[in-house]
């Protein structure tokens, strides 16, 4: 995988860059501030751009602003957004449009090396991976949605789900059968009115509902 | 006898006479610039802008007319006259400005100052040099009455005209006596002059304190807001990163440890929890100094993230067209933080609401729920806290909640028009 990375703390940078290094993941590019992303994005075509959300000059959010241009310009350009804090507002600005190919994460998670490594590969192929924190401030203030009749179970699959977990994943961190899981999920669909045509998208539609109600 | 002549010798006398000598040429000087100003700056009324340009800087010169004159009666005539004007450093802009300066009753009366000074100056410079002068000419009259007749000056006869003389010189002797009394009466005249037209009346002194008050507070609050972004910024972006790099190189510790010592393992895991740990504490920390979200996005946003972490379903309804200035955004931040947390902690609500707008220059916030009230303003409690930042604001602050329920809070923060 060729990464670019856009993050204004050196010595973090240089961690992730290490960090992907030792997955065998290749950096391309290495910039510290939001200023020419869509250039060196355009002049390398990675296939995954890593994006810390504060950077200079204002250090709020020019990490997001920059994602959401560099998606006008490359639709499917799978990028990871990093922060030091995860807002359901930056996610719903963020996964607006089309949801495929972006994640949303605390900075922290890197601490997570393998979990870490396998979001960014499920980004880079067209995944979406919200952060666990950014899934539960969605599940707490949706309580008068739909999604209100969901179980805790429920709920709690459609959280790992969102978070980019596939059956087998959710299985094992919830320790149930992978029968379980799908028999769950169905169920969530069904509530959310999900119709059974698009299976492949459904998934991604079901994490999409929470931010839509916004 | 030797008394009736001690105010000769004292300092006194003669600054008080120096100040009336000095009225006059002030007096001609303050009447001419202010005339003058006025009657060019009218006659360009028609020309707008300049006219009305030359009119403001002539009243802008009764400011320097009034600080002179405040000065010399301080050093001539021992009076500490206080500053009447109001100070407009604060304000904005041309048209703020100018309302001020021409709704400054200080101004108009240094105006009508420099309108008196003249004939005022007239009077005293006149009395001053008539009185000494009578005083010296009679006392030493009998002097030049000698000389003239031995220079052949003059016909006078010192023998024969002994009594011209001797009254003159009695005249004198009583002049001598008599014109610092005058002077004094004059001086006292002067000072209440100065006072009643250039100083400031106790009205004028308090009002002036107020606007003085008022900047230095506003001050004080931006710089706390601004300490506040900076401490929530150097946390951010610096311990953060660091902290974040430490529990990355704790999880490949991890990653090469695995399947060696697992005492090993389980200490590097342990380290790694408590980095992140530390992590979320440290972010938790920051919200509550500053929380980015607010900066970034404001209000709703920021209030709607609150809600999302109250375990308590919560109700957002903000209305705002603009955002208000930024302490009364994040008092109003505080106040639904603190009372979310009341309402999570001790009021076994099933439901609260949020509601925050702007009316008349005021932003409301309220915040109620369906629990069982009893929610008390204790000192040094939350509820006093964030009364008395509310209180800095100048706004209200007002907590119902009958035992049984439900509460509601409610703040009033002043934020312009």
């Amino acid at each position: 995988m060729r990464v670019v990375i856009v993050e204004d703390s050196i010595l973090l940078q240089e961690g992730v860059v290490r960090l992907l290094a030792g997955y065998g993941h290749e950096t391309v590019a290495k910039l510290d501030t939001a200023e020419g992303v869509v250039e060196a994005v355009e002049k390398h075509d990675p296939d995954l751009v890593i994006l810390d959300v504060r950077l200079p000059p204002t250090f709020t959010d020019e990490g997001i602003q920059a994602a959401i241009a560099l998606r006008a310009v490359r639709p499917a350009q799978p990028i990871v957004i990093l922060s030091q804090y995860v807002e359901e507002r930056y996610a719903s600005e963020l996964l607006g449009g089309d949801a495929s190919g972006l994640g949303y994460l605390l900075k922290e998670r890197v601490a997570d090396v393998k979990e870490f490594i396998d979001a960014c590969t499920r980004v880079a192929q067209g995944g979406t991976v919200l952060d666990p924190d950014v899934v539960a401030q969605l599940l707490a203030r949706r309580r008068k949605e739909p999604l209100d009749t969901l179980t805790a179970r429920e709920r709690e699959v459609l959280a790992l789900m969102a978070e980019g977990n596939s059956n087998v994943g959710i299985a094992r961190k919830l320790v149930i059968s992978e029968g379980a899981v799908e028999k769950h999920i169905s169920s969530v669909f069904s509530k959310l009115g999900l119709s059974a045509t698009e299976t492949e998208h459904r998934r991604v539609l079901a994490v999409l509902q929470y931010l839509r109600a916004s | 006898m030797p008394a009736l002549f001690r105010p000769l010798f004292q300092a006194r006398t003669w600054k008080e006479t120096l100040h009336l000598l000095i009225d006059l040429p002030l007096g001609i000087a303050w009447f001419t610039i202010i005339v003058t100003g006025i009657v060019v700056g009218a006659g360009l009324v028609p020309l707008m802008f300049i006219g009305l340009a030359v009119l403001f800087l002539t009243l802008q010169l009764v400011r320097v007319v009034s600080a002179v004159e405040r000065a010399r009666a301080k050093t001539l005539l021992g009076a500490d006259i206080a500053n009447p004007f109001l100070p407009l450093g604060e304000l904005q802009g041309w048209w703020p400005r100018l309302k001020a300066v021409l709704g400054d009753a200080a101004l108009w009366k240094g105006v009508v100052y420099c309108l008196v000074a003249l004939p005022i100056g007239i009077l005293t410079f006149t009395v001053a040099v008539t009185f000494w002068s009578v005083a010296f000419a009679g006392v030493t009259a009998p002097i030049w009455g000698v000389i003239e007749h031995w220079t052949g000056a003059s016909d006078m006869n010192p023998w024969a005209d002994f009594g011209i003389l001797t009254g003159s010189f009695v005249v004198g002797i009583a002049f001598l006596i008599a014109t610092p009394w005058v002077v004094h009466g004059f001086a006292a005249m002067d000072r209440g002059l100065i006072r009643g037209l250039l100083g400031a009346d106790r009205n004028a002194q308090l009002k002036r304190r107020v606007a003085q008050l008022e900047v230095s507070k506003s001050a004080s609050l931006d710089i706390a807001e601004a300490e506040r972004t900076r401490i929530e910024r150097d946390l951010h972006d610096g311990v953060q990163p660091r902290l974040v790099v430490a529990a990355m190189d704790l999880g490949l510790a991890r990653e090469k440890a695995a399947g060696s010592d697992p005492e090993v393992v389980a200490l590097i895991e342990r380290a790694q929890d408590e980095t992140k740990q530390a992590i979320a504490e440290l972010r938790e920390l920051v919200r509550g100094i500053h929380p980015a979200v607010l900066t970034d996005r404001g209000l709703d946003a920021a209030l709607s993230s609150l809600a999302a972490r109250c375990p308590v379903p919560v109700t957002v309804q903000v209305n705002l067209e603009q955002r208000p200035p930024t302490p009364v955004e994040s008092a109003a931040y505080f106040i639904v933080a603190e009372s979310l947390t009341n309402i999570a902690k001790h009021s076994d609500a099933k439901h609260a609401r949020v509601n925050v707008n702007r009316d008349d220059g005021m932003l409301r916030v309220e915040v109620s729920d369906d629990g069982k009230g009893g929610a008390r303003t204790e000192p040094g409690g939350g509820l006093s806290g964030l009364a008395d930042r509310v209180r800095s604001l100048e706004g209200t602050f007002r907590v119902a909640s009958p035992d049984g329920g439900p509460t509601t809070i409610m703040a009033e923060l002043p934020c312009g028009s």
